[in-house]
C-alpha cells in the first residue's frame, strides 16, 4: 500500500553534491506525459490546449500550474509555479495555479508513494519533478516553433513568456499552445544550471495573495457553495469514544431550514439549507450515547499515568550509545528532570469543512485534502466505489498545521456516511456540506499528544556528562492506522522520538525508551511533530548541562555538536543576535537550536518581563538552513509564522478534560497568539546548494526551549510543564 | 420577514429570520464568501465587516441590528485606505493561508481612515482582536505602515 517510511523518504531525496546535475530518471518513476483522465481535462483543459499533468498552456497565454500538493498557507504553490515557471522561462504574470485532482499515479508525493502533503517534503520530493515538467514543456513549445518557422530548434530562444527565432520571428506560449501539444515529451529534457535559474533562490510573486486580499468566491472549502446544496452541522460525542444510542430531534425540526437529522457513527447530523438553522438546530437535538468504550478520565490522570510510564523499562529506540545506566550508577551527581506537554489542537483559522455529493454510482468532494489518496480510498470504500469514481476537488486550505494531514480520513467518512444514508433513505441526491463550528474544532480530538519525558544525567565531579538515559511516554500517532506497519518498527514510533532517540552532541552514553500510552483521545501530527517536545527537551536540558559544566550554553553546544550545519545556524544565530554582547537591564536572551525535517534552524529569543511577571518576548533572531532557498522571502514568512505558532503553543495553550471531557472550546478558553503577543522576528538564510528541504515546519521547535532557557537565565527556574501559563509566565 | 439592509453600496431586502448572523445572511443568503466563519463568537475576527464604516464582527450581530445600516464586506471595500492596504498587502506577501486576511484587512482599513499615521500601539489597539492562527503578525503590522505611506504619498 503507502510506503511511508523513513528509509523512503530519505532514498527520495537526492544525495548531497549531485542533486543539480541529476536528470529526470535519476528521481525515481515519475511521469511526465499521460493522457488526463477524464476529471482533470473538465476541469482544466479544452481541446486545442497544450496539457500535460503539470503544465497546461491556454490560448489566452495563461499557463497553468497544476500543484499536486496542498497549500494550507505554506507557500507550496507558488513554489512548485517558481519552478515551472522557470524551467519553461515563463512571464511570473502568466502563471496560474490551479490544484491536481486525485490521481496517485501522477501526483504522488515521491517521498511517501501517495498522493499527500506533510513532513515539510513538498518541495524537497517535487524540485527535480517540476522543474523537469517546466523543461519538457518549453522543448516542445521551441520544437514547434521550430516546425512552424522552418528553423534549427538551436537558433530558438525563450525568454519571459516568449519564443525567438534568430531570424526574429516570435511568438507567445500561447499561440504555440497547441502545435506543441502534438510534439513528442522529451524524456530527459535539459535543465537550466543554477546560473542560468531567474526565479529559483531569487524571488516570485505568491500566486495567492491577489485572490486573498479580495475576499475572492470559492477560494476555501468552506466556501463552496451548489445549487440545492444542504449544510450538515452534528452534535458530536462529549467524550472520546462515544458513540450515539439514539436522539430526541423534536425541537431541531422545528428550525425553519431544517430538511433532516441523520445519525452516522460520529455523530448525529442536523441537515438544514444553510448553515445557521443548522447550527442553531444542533444545540436543540437530545442525543443519547453509549460511553462504554470512552475516555472518562482527566487529563490530570493521564498526565500521572505517562509520568508513572517513564518510572519504568520502556521499549529501546535505536540511536543509543554507551551504558548510560553504568555511568549513571557510578555518577558523582545525577540530576533527573520530569517534562510534561499538554494536547493541543491545532485549531486552524477555517474549521473542518467537506462537501460531498454522492449520486449511488460516483461520488465528488471539495475540500482542502491534505491525504488525496488515503481520502479517497477511505470514501470510495464507505460508498462501494472504486476509487476512481471518486473525484476530489482540493481547495486552498485555512492552514492545516497538520489538522488535515488525515490517516483515517475520518472528515471524509463522516461525510460519505451521511450522503449514504441520505441516498439510502430514498431521498434525491444533493451536495452536503458538513461544518465543523470552532467548538467542534477545539473539542473534536486528533490533537498533538499529551507526552512526559524523564531525562537522568549523570556527571563527574566537574560537571561534565558521563551518561544521560531518557524515556518517552505518550500515544503514538502511527499505532491502530494505516501507516503501523511501515511507519512503526518494533513498537518505536519514529514520530514519538524523532529529534530524542539520538541527540546532535556528543556525550559519552546515551539511551531512549519509549511508552506507547493507551486512550480513545485520537492523537495526530501538530506543526513539527515529535519536535514540538523533543526539541524543548533537548534544548533545555543542554542549558541545564552547560550550566552543571560551568559554561556557555552557545560555546558548550558547539564544542560537542556533530553536525556541521547545526554548527552553522548556532554560529550564525548566534553572530546576528550579538550573543556574546550583554543585554540592557531587564533584558534576557536564550537559544536553542533543532535539525527537523532535514532543515537546521537556531533561533534566539529576547525576552523581558512584565509588571505582572508574564514574559514579553520581544525579539526573535533565527537562522536557518534549509539547502537551497527556492523562495527566500517566503522562507522568511514560514519561520516568522512558525515562531509564532510555537510561541502560541508554550505560552499558554493546551486542552485539559475533566471526567473525559474537555474544557475548553473556543478561541475564549484556547487561547491564539495576538498581535500584542507577536515578537520582532528576524531571519537569516544560509547560502547554500544542497537539496532543498522543507521550511512549514522547522522554524517552530526552537522558539519553546528558547524562551525557556531565556526564563531560566533570567528567574533561575526551568519551566518542565507546559504551558508557561501554568507558572504565571503567561 | 424582511429586513432591509444596504450591502457595498446596493440597498437588499432579505427574508430571513432577524436573529440569524449577519455573516449567514453575508455567506449564505448573498453568497459573499469573502466574509469568514472564524468562531462565531466575536473572538477571532475573521468575520469582520464595517458597519456605517466601523468594524463590526458580523457574526455577532444579528440581522436585525443591521437593519437600515450600511455594511461593507471585503468584496466590497474601496477608497484610498482600502487601495493603499491592499497594495501593501501584495507588496509584502502577507497573506499564508490567507482566511483570516478578509477581517484584517477590514480592520486596517478602519485603522487607516481614521488615524493615517498609526504608531504600533494604535495598531496593537486596532488589531488584537484579529487571529491569524499563521501568525503573519510582523507582516500585516509592516503593511500597515507601508500602507500608511502609500496614503501619503
Amino acid at each position: 500500500m503507502f510506503h511511508f517510511m523513513k528509509d523512503q523518504i530519505q532514498a527520495a531525496k537526492p544525495s548531497r553534491r549531485s542533486f543539480l546535475k541529476m536528470s529526470a530518471a535519476g528521481v525515481g518513476g515519475f511521469i511526465l506525459a499521460a493522457s488526463l483522465p477524464g476529471a482533470s481535462r473538465k476541469a482544466f483543459a479544452s481541446e486545442g490546449d497544450f496539457a500535460q499533468p503539470f503544465v497546461h498552456i491556454r490560448p489566452d497565454n495563461k499557463v497553468v500550474v497544476l500543484i499536486k500538493h496542498l497549500d494550507k498557507g505554506q507557500g507550496t504553490a507558488t513554489g512548485l509555479a517558481t519552478l515551472v515557471a522557470d524551467e519553461l522561462d515563463a512571464d511570473a504574470a502568466q502563471i496560474e495555479t490551479n490544484f491536481a485532482p486525485a490521481n496517485v499515479e501522477l501526483y504522488k508525493n515521491l517521498a511517501f508513494g501517495m498522493q499527500g502533503t506533510g513532513g515539510s517534503t513538498a518541495m524537497a520530493n517535487s524540485f527535480l519533478q517540476y522543474r523537469t515538467a517546466g523543461a519538457a514543456a518549453k522543448a516542445m513549445l521551441v520544437a514547434a516553433a521550430a516546425r512552424k518557422w522552418g528553423v534549427d530548434a538551436a537558433t530558438i530562444t525563450v525568454s519571459k513568456g516568449v519564443v525567438t527565432s534568430a531570424s526574429g520571428q516570435s511568438a507567445s506560449f500561447g499561440d504555440l499552445a497547441a502545435l506543441a501539444a502534438n510534439e513528442d515529451v522529451p524524456a530527459e529534457p535539459v535543465l537550466k544550471t543554477p546560473d542560468q535559474w531567474v526565479y529559483i533562490g531569487k524571488s516570485f510573486p505568491r500566486v495567492d495573495v491577489p485572490a486573498k486580499s479580495h475576499g475572492s468566491v470559492g477560494l476555501y472549502g468552506m466556501d463552496h457553495q451548489a445549487e440545492n446544496m444542504l449544510v450538515a452541522v452534528l452534535a458530536r460525542p462529549p467524550r472520546f469514544g462515544g458513540v450515539p444510542t439514539g436522539f430526541e430531534a423534536a425541537k431541531a425540526r422545528e428550525v425553519k431550514g431544517v430538511v433532516d437529522v441523520v445519525q452516522v457513527p460520529s455523530g448525529v447530523a442536523v441537515l438544514a439549507t444553510s448553515t445557521w438553522p443548522a447550527i442553531a438546530a444542533r444545540d436543540l437535538l437530545e442525543v443519547t450515547w453509549d460511553e462504554s468504550g470512552a475516555e472518562t478520565r482527566s487529563t490530570d490522570e493521564m498526565a500521572k499515568e505517562l509520568a508513572d510510564m517513564t518510572a519504568t523499562k520502556g521499549i529501546s529506540v535505536p540511536g543509543s550509545h554507551g551504558d548510560a545506566e553504568a555511568a549513571i550508577a557510578s555518577a558523582a551527581k545525577v540530576i533527573e528532570v520530569d517534562y510534561a506537554f499538554p494536547f493541543l489542537a491545532h485549531a486552524p483559522m477555517e474549521p473542518l469543512d467537506i462537501t460531498v455529493f454522492f449520486d449511488g454510482e460516483k461520488a465528488e468532494f471539495w475540500t482542502g485534502s491534505q491525504f488525496q489518496t488515503i481520502d479517497q480510498m477511505v470514501s470510495s470504500k464507505i460508498l462501494g466505489l472504486t476509487p476512481d469514481k471518486v473525484t476530489i476537488n482540493t481547495t486552498w486550505a485555512g492552514g492545516s498545521f497538520g489538522r488535515r494531514a488525515q490517516p483515517d480520513s475520518h472528515y471524509f467518512a463522516e461525510a460519505a456516511l451521511i450522503a449514504k444514508a441520505r441516498l439510502e433513505a430514498g431521498n434525491a441526491a444533493q451536495p452536503i456540506k458538513v461544518v465543523w463550528t470552532r467548538e467542534d474544532d477545539i473539542r473534536g480530538g486528533y490533537y498533538r499528544p499529551m507526552v512526559a519525558h524523564k531525562a537522568k544525567v549523570g556527571f563527574d565531579d566537574k560537571g561534565q556528562v558521563t551518561g544521560w538515559s531518557h524515556r518517552v511516554a505518550a500515544k503514538s500517532i502511527m499505532q491502530g492506522t494505516a501507516f503501523e506497519q511501515f511507519a512503526m518498527k518494533d513498537g518505536v514510533d519514529a514520530t514519538t522520538v524523532e529529534g530524542i532517540g539520538e541527540l546532535p552532541y556528543e556525550l559519552p552514553a546515551f539511551q531512549t525508551e519509549v511508552h506507547n500510552a493507551k486512550t480513545p483521545v485520537p492523537v495526530l501530527w501538530w506543526r513539527s511533530v515529535g519536535h514540538t517536545h523533543t526539541g524543548f527537551v533537548a534544548e533545555t536540558m543542554m542549558d541545564r548541562l552547560a550550566k552543571e559544566a560551568g559554561e556557555d550554553p552557545l560555546d558548550y553546544r558547539l564544542k560537542r555538536i556533530k553536525n556541521e550545519r547545526l554548527a552553522g545556524v548556532l554560529k550564525l544565530v548566534a553572530e546576528k543576535a550579538n550573543w556574546s554582547t550583554p543585554l540592557p537591564e531587564g533584558r534576557y536572551r536564550g537559544i536553542a537550536a533543532v535539525e527537523s525535517f532535514g532543515s537546521y534552524v537556531a533561533e534566539v529569543a529576547e525576552i523581558s518581563f512584565r509588571e505582572d511577571g508574564t514574559v514579553k518576548v520581544e525579539k526573535v533572531t533565527c537562522a536557518v538552513d534549509c539547502g537551497l532557498p527556492i523562495n527566500p522571502d517566503n522562507i522568511v514568512a514560514q519561520v516568522e509564522g512558525g515562531v509564532g505558532y510555537g510561541l502560541g503553543a508554550v505560552l499558554r495553550n493546551e486542552i485539559t478534560m475533566t471526567d473525559g471531557e474537555v474544557d475548553q472550546s473556543n478561541f475564549d478558553t484556547y487561547l491564539p497568539l495576538r498581535m500584542t503577543d507577536m515578537p520582532k522576528v528576524e531571519v537569516h538564510i544560509v547560502p547554500s546548494t544542497e537539496a532543498p528541504t522543507g521550511i512549514g515546519e522547522p522554524g517552530t521547535p526552537p522558539v519553546g526551549p528558547a524562551v525557556a532557557n531565556a526564563i531560566a537565565a533570567a528567574k533561575g527556574e526551568w519551566v518542565t510543564v507546559l504551558p508557561f501559563s501554568r507558572h504565571g509566565y503567561a | 420577514m424582511s429586513v432591509s439592509v444596504t450591502i457595498n453600496g446596493t440597498s437588499r431586502i432579505i427574508d430571513a429570520d432577524p436573529e440569524t448572523p449577519l455573516l449567514w445572511v453575508i455567506r449564505d443568503e448573498l453568497g459573499m464568501t469573502g466574509t469568514k466563519f472564524g468562531c462565531g463568537v466575536a473572538q477571532c475576527g475573521a468575520c469582520t465587516v464595517h458597519q456605517d464604516g466601523i468594524p463590526i464582527r458580523s457574526c455577532q450581530t444579528s440581522l436585525q441590528d443591521a437593519e437600515g445600516t450600511s455594511i461593507t464586506t471585503i468584496e466590497g471595500v474601496s477608497g484610498k485606505a482600502a487601495d493603499a492596504v491592499r497594495s501593501a498587502w501584495e507588496e509584502l506577501s502577507v497573506a499564508q493561508c490567507g482566511y483570516c486576511q478578509s477581517g484584517q484587512i477590514l480592520a486596517a482599513t478602519a485603522l487607516l481612515s481614521e488615524t493615517p499615521k498609526p504608531t504600533d500601539e494604535d495598531i496593537d489597539a486596532a488589531m488584537d482582536g484579529n487571529v491569524c492562527r499563521c501568525a503573519t503578525y510582523a507582516r500585516i503590522r509592516q503593511a500597515i505602515h507601508v500602507a500608511a505611506e502609500k496614503m501619503e504619498a
